[in-house]
């Protein structure tokens, strides 16, 4: 059963870090996946925890995350 | 089908219309990014895209040209100001916003704005100071702090050589023809909240015609400072806000007070 | 019936622009074309158009970059330092294809220099003085009437072409006052799709810009100008030759070198030299019709101007060194009396003229 979580759009993802840096419950990681341009994405590591606080897709500057409400 | 509001509510933090679905060049973590998609939101929810023209600046927003849905020029580095003016003038009817950097703004346009803000021009000011110069690749800006190191600095910027950086917005906060001047940032979630409602305010001082407005946005050139974005955001804080205090400098006051 | 008035050259370019349909004037003082303002900010108003007086030359000609941009007509005026500063902006406003109408009134320099006449910027008007390969079309008037003219004309070819075009005058075609005639005329206004208006309900935006980071994409946008350039030069070249198909003497002078040149001419004939002359009137493209004609039969030709000789080497190339050239010019602000272009005219038609090298 999933949760309602950020969703993260890997192909747009650079790489930045600004979304886990800004996630204040901290449950946002670098994956080991790369995307096609060859960056770290990042994922979710506790779903449970996503509150869909929006911070992660305020900060993200390239459109890479959504938050369904 | 469901009405643009509630498809905003359910699925926040997408791409404003007015903002083309074409990937950003810019370097991961730059706040460009950020700025673009606030610029974009304002222009959305204030339902202007069919009158707005912006003017690209020289410098790494040149490009913004191929990132918005909206008429736009490019403008010589430095003369947005006049180019919005020659735009403005003949179509009073239309929003006209420059988008500029450090060195395009406070280095060879330090006179344009100067002036656009005296006299008051109906157009207003995107401003993204990030103390560097960056599509160039990171030389000195009149922004940049003392003991930063940039490409032109390499011992860190010497005041008693280089002189002391310009605040642009207590500067330009003098004039009588500025209604609207803002210092805000991007660096965090409530930052950008606040940015986004200077934006917001500047657009609605051009419509209601009560002169000149200028946000501007400390930001980061991650590349250029040889920092992390994350690193690059902290630094904002520690050191650029400081010496760049946030603050709305100038507020004439617009005649309605919608929501 | 037209209106007929004494006016300045300065004034009557003004009063052309706002009668070819300009609303957007932008300019800052600088001697010998300050009426151009002045005139404009007074008539600007009565038709609801734009004169803004700006910050610098610079800042004016990026406003007509704007104005143009939206696709109205847009004019500015200076002299030479100040038509120095608008260089760059002129490379931008040929690169974007931007219609518009700049006016040099020429003094003399270099740098500061004084604020008498002079003719010493004809390089920096035809062969560019902005970087990068780009042509502005450049008419030179010789009178207050042609002035009007000109600058009528000028509207038309840079909305027709998308290009901008330098109206070369100079102090004296600026100062002095002669009789104009202000007539009507139809407006050429032609639809600009691809103007920065706003979209206003266009399906695509328009962008206005100079930027092609991609060679490939450069290198076709250059093309593009220069076949432009090619039609301009095959279709708008302009002249006026007098006496050329018996002339011992050819002279060859525009602006305001051109009336003394004239004067010069009718009292050599009266002595019985066959003295004619050939003045362009559009000095980008440079009419070779002319040259090619009147070098059948001539001996030689005179080139007159006030500067070190600049027109001069593109006479020599519409010559191809089939008959020789010779030069005599005044720099300083000096303007040669008629006697003083006489006698050099004699002077050259007695040696057969000097090979120039």
């Amino acid at each position: 059963m999933g949760y309602l979580t950020a969703q993260f759009n890997v192909e747009r993802c650079k790489g930045c870090g600004l979304c886990i840096g800004f996630c204040p419950k901290h449950i946002i990681e670098f994956s080991k996946q790369l995307n096609t341009k060859g960056y770290s994405v990042p994922e979710i590591t506790d779903g449970s925890k996503c509150t869909r606080c929006g911070f992660c897709a305020m900060m993200c500057p390239d459109f890479g995350i959504t938050i369904q409400r | 089908m469901i009405a643009a509001e509630s498809a905003r509510m359910l699925n926040t933090f997408s791409r404003p219309e007015c903002i083309k679905q074409v990937d950003y060049h810019y370097c991961p973590g730059c706040c460009h990014g950020i700025i673009h998609n606030l610029v974009g939101q304002v222009i959305d929810e204030l339902e202007i895209a069919e009158k707005t023209v912006g003017v690209a600046p020289v410098g790494c927003a040149v490009l913004a040209c191929d990132y918005f849905n909206l008429d736009f020029v490019q403008a010589a580095h430095g003369r947005a100001p006049a180019v919005a003016t020659g735009l403005k003038r003949t179509r009073p009817d239309n929003v006209i916003f420059t988008y500029q950097g450090d060195g395009d703004l406070a280095a060879i346009g330090c006179g344009e704005i100067v002036n656009a803000a005296a006299r008051g021009e109906r157009i207003t000011t995107v401003f993204v100071n990030n103390g560097i110069y960056g599509m160039t690749g990171g030389q000195m800006a009149p922004t940049t702090l003392s003991t930063q190191v940039t490409s032109t600095s390499p011992q860190g910027r010497d005041t008693l050589r280089a002189g002391m950086p310009i605040r642009v917005s207590e500067m330009l906060a003098t004039l009588d023809g500025a209604a609207y001047i803002a210092r805000v940032a991007v660096n965090s979630p409530k930052n950008i909240i606040k940015a986004r409602s200077a934006i917001r305010e500047a657009f609605l001082n051009q419509i209601e015609g009560s002169g000149f407005s200028l946000v501007e946005v400390l930001s980061t050139c991650p590349i250029n400072w040889g920092m992390e974005p994350l690193e690059a955001m902290k630094w904002v804080e520690q050191h650029m806000i400081p010496f760049y205090p946030l603050a709305i400098f100038k507020n004439n006051g617009r005649q309605s007070r919608d929501t | 019936m037209a209106e007929v008035k004494l006016m300045k050259g300065n004034e009557a370019i003004a009063e052309a622009a706002v009668r070819s349909g300009c609303r957007a004037y932008f300019g800052y003082p600088i001697t010998p074309q300050n009426e151009v303002i002045e005139y404009m900010a007074r008539r600007m108003p009565e038709v609801n158009g734009v004169c803004l007086q700006a910050e610098s030359e610079i800042a004016a000609i990026n406003m007509v970059f704007g104005a143009a941009a939206a696709g109205d007509r847009a004019m500015t005026s200076s002299s030479g330092p100040g038509i120095s500063l608008k260089q760059e902006g002129i490379s931008y406003l040929a690169a974007g294809e931007l219609p518009c109408v700049i006016v040099n009134i020429q003094r003399a320099g270099p740098g500061l220099g004084g604020i008498t006449p002079a003719q010493a910027d004809y390089f920096q008007a035809t062969k560019g003085g902005g970087h990068g390969d780009y042509h502005t079309v450049v008419l030179a008037p010789a009178s207050v009437q042609e002035a009007f003219e000109m600058t009528v004309r000028a509207f038309d070819l840079a909305d027709q072409y998308r290009i901008p075009v330098l109206i070369l005058g100079d102090g004296a075609v600026g100062q002095m006052m002669e009789k104009v005639e202000l007539r009507s005329f139809q407006r050429r206004m032609i639809p600009k799709p691809w103007a920065a208006t706003g979209r206003h309900g266009r399906q695509t935006n328009n962008i206005v810009k100079t930027l092609y980071l991609k060679p490939e994409e450069l290198e076709d946008h250059n093309n593009k100008l220069q076949a432009k350039y090619r039609e301009i030069t095959s279709k708008e070249a302009d002249w006026e030759a007098c006496y050329t198909e018996d002339a011992d003497l050819v002279l060859v002078a525009y602006g305001i070198m051109a009336r003394i040149a004239q004067s010069a001419m009718n009292i050599a004939r009266e002595q019985g030299h066959k003295v004619g002359m050939i003045r362009p009137k559009t000095l980008w493209p440079f009419p070779i019709t002319p040259f090619k004609n009147a070098t059948k039969n001539t001996k030689g030709f005179l080139v007159l101007e006030l500067s070190a000789g600049q027109m001069v080497e593109d006479v020599l190339l519409a010559v191809e060194h089939k008959k020789p050239v010779s030069f005599f010019g005044r720099t300083g602000g000096m303007i040669p009396t008629t006697k003083e272009v006489l006698d050099k005219s004699l002077s050259t038609m007695g040696q057969k003229g000097e090979r120039l090298k």
